[in-house]
């Protein structure tokens, strides 16, 4: 008793988790592998299929029971499907497109942040709440007259027409306003006295002081641009001029493409998002939660 | 917080308002043209009959609205679009929280299994639908083959009207998963430390912890989740098109996807009533982020 009396209560993480192994926790973490293990199989299986079909033949992925690695490494499937969409232009319309939107859209969000942070406004916070309040509006409820006015100035079917609605963008001013706004005032005051005004003090002390969340908001709208379904599908007519994700819809419904040539489609027009997941997971996270925690 | 500078001259701060308004320009210009705009305009088309061509006729007011809810056509893409919420929202948010909940529990590898729920974050919605319409294939997809390999019959994953909208949900949830993971994670990341290990020194563990301490405390990023994959849910379109075009029979037709084929599909330019339609996602969707505002507002005041 004595000596038990004398162990203080230490609040320590590692003597917490020291504690003797009974059986039932032993099953019970054994339980707890299990069940992650089913879900990281059942998550990580389509990625996997995605590249190993890829690689199939046609009769190898219709086979029974179905066959899991490819026999026969073949790279048919690949010139199968730049061969069965013009699927080298829509990357490079997709390219382009993201690109421009993201280009676009870090210019606007920087400038309007830094008006709501730095310069003087008269009802500022009404504006800003008409900025938020952009937020709120579900993009497929206005898609019709957008729609509309976008072919009505002969923009069908054109970069315009793919990138003009898209150049600014509430969210993102959002976010590089709570990072301005972390901006330390001495730094801010120096920067005035040694004369730098707003423009300079903008692009020269500004923004490469924020560059984790400038790069943060890029690789977001990259990838949402990236991925755009809907307003593509309608606004663009011919193949030439669609994306590659409209690209990869008329891959599946087009008759002569079988699994293997779609999951070829899908593995390049993964290599772009998949590179900025593996290697940008820091700012995903970061872009993707500044919603979460306001 | 903005830095309360000297207060300049006059003159200066006058060309500060303006510099205000220029930096601000480029984004007011935008949004205008493709938000306020359209927001207008939708009201507008939606009161308004329309020629083949779409091009608005005459004013019928409130007609488009009417019609629409004494159809029983619209009221099954109501209830279709409630059972795709219900189908995606709550599997999604209950699977990521056990898992997060089990990562939790001092495991190893927590870095390793990020990673993994992370890779659909790749997917487009276009690239995972795509792949999942290989996968549901009925006769040559890997499902129905391992389906068959263990004895079962052939699921007719897309073509059944009973499976096709559990068989969209299924491929939106995979598409989700990592980031509904991800939410929480960081909810979990921001509970302090101090009361899980107080929690833990008391004696409790495994599901005690998580039901009297992490889930409560996980309350705000669960409503949070809540809410954003409910408003997901509801303006889901790419996985239709690709999977079901609505189908088989409507099975699967959302309100967002009523929109479209109104206003698009088939050479349909029916904009008056699909405006109708587009006013009434909207309504859903404002409705719920006001819900998700106010709630978030009681707390910012109490805390």
């Amino acid at each position: 008793m004595t000596t038990l009396a004398k162990t203080p209560a230490v609040a320590d993480p590692a003597r917490a988790a020291r504690r003797p192994l009974h059986l039932r926790s032993l099953l019970g973490r054994a339980g707890v592998y299990a069940v992650l293990a089913v879900a990281v199989l059942t998550v990580v299986f389509p990625v996997y299929y995605v590249f190993a079909g890829a690689f199939m033949r046609p009769d190898e992925i219709a086979s029974y029971p179905p066959a899991m690695v490819p026999h026969s490494v073949t790279g048919d499937n690949f010139s199968g499907a730049v061969h069965a969409i013009p699927l080298v232009r829509q990357y490079g319309n997709s390219m382009l497109v993201a690109g421009l939107i993201t280009v676009a859209q870090l210019f606007t969000s920087v400038l309007a942040a830094y008006a709501f942070v730095f310069l003087p406004m008269r009802g500022r916070s009404v504006v800003f709440g008409l900025f938020l309040a952009t937020l709120m509006v579900p993009w497929e409820a206005i898609i019709i007259p957008n729609y509309l006015t976008l072919s009505g100035w002969g923009l069908g079917n054109t970069y315009f027409g793919l990138v003009l609605p898209f150049l600014a963008s509430g969210f993102g001013t959002f976010m590089l306003r709570q990072s301005f706004r972390q901006f330390p005032g001495e730094l801010r005051d120096a920067a005035r006295i040694d004369g730098a005004g707003h423009w300079r003090f903008l692009w020269r002390i500004l923004v490469p002081l924020n560059k984790p969340a400038l790069a943060a908001l890029a690789i977001y709208v990259f990838l949402s641009s990236w991925n755009q379904y809907f307003w593509p599908l309608i606004i663009t007519r011919t193949a030439n001029m669609q994306t590659l994700q409209i690209g990869l819809s008329s891959l599946r419904d087009s008759e002569m493409a079988d699994p293997g040539l779609i999951l070829a489609g899908v593995v390049l027009s993964l290599l772009p998002t998949l590179a900025l997941v593996l290697f940008g997971q820091r700012f995903i996270v970061r872009g993707l939660t500044a919603g979460a925690v306001r | 917080m903005p830095t309360a500078s000297s207060p300049p001259e006059p003159r200066r701060r006058l060309g500060e308002h303006g510099l205000a308004w220029a930096f601000l320009l480029p984004s007011v210009v935008v949004f205008a043209l493709f938000i306020l705009y359209p927001l207008g305009r939708t009201f507008y088309l939606s009161a308004h009959a329309n020629d083949l061509f779409g091009a608005p006729s005459r004013f019928v007011g409130m007609k488009h609205y009417t019609d629409l809810f004494a159809s029983a056509d619209f009221g099954r893409t109501l209830v279709t679009t409630g059972l795709f919420v219900l189908f995606t929202v709550v599997p999604g948010v209950l699977g990521a929280l056990l898992l997060v909940l089990l990562m939790e529990s001092r495991i190893r590898g927590v870095r390793l299994l990020r990673s993994a729920f992370a890779l659909p974050f790749a997917f487009s919605v276009a690239s995972a639908s795509v792949v999942f319409s290989v996968f549901y294939n009925p006769a040559s997809g890997v499902l129905n083959g391992l389906l068959s390999h263990v004895g079962l019959g052939p699921v007719g994953w897309l073509t059944d009207s009973q499976y096709a909208l559990v068989s969209i949900a299924i491929s939106t949830i995979w598409m989700n998963l990592g980031y509904n993971v991800l939410v929480l994670s960081a909810g979990i990341g921001s509970i302090p430390g101090e009361i899980t290990e107080a929690a833990r020194l008391d004696g409790a563990s495994g599901l005690r912890l998580a039901r009297s301490i992490t889930v409560p405390m996980l309350g705000p990023s669960l409503f949070f989740l809540v809410v954003i994959s409910t408003v997901n849910a509801l303006q889901s379109f790419g996985q239709i098109h690709i999977l079901t075009k609505g189908g088989p029979d409507g099975a699967t037709r959302t309100l967002v996807y009523s929109v479209y084929e109104k206003a698009f599909a088939y050479g349909s330019s029916d904009f008056g009533t699909a405006s109708a339609q587009a006013v009434v996602l909207m309504v859903v969707v404002l409705c719920c982020t006001a819900v998700q505002f106010g709630v978030l507002e009681r707390k910012v005041h109490y805390a």
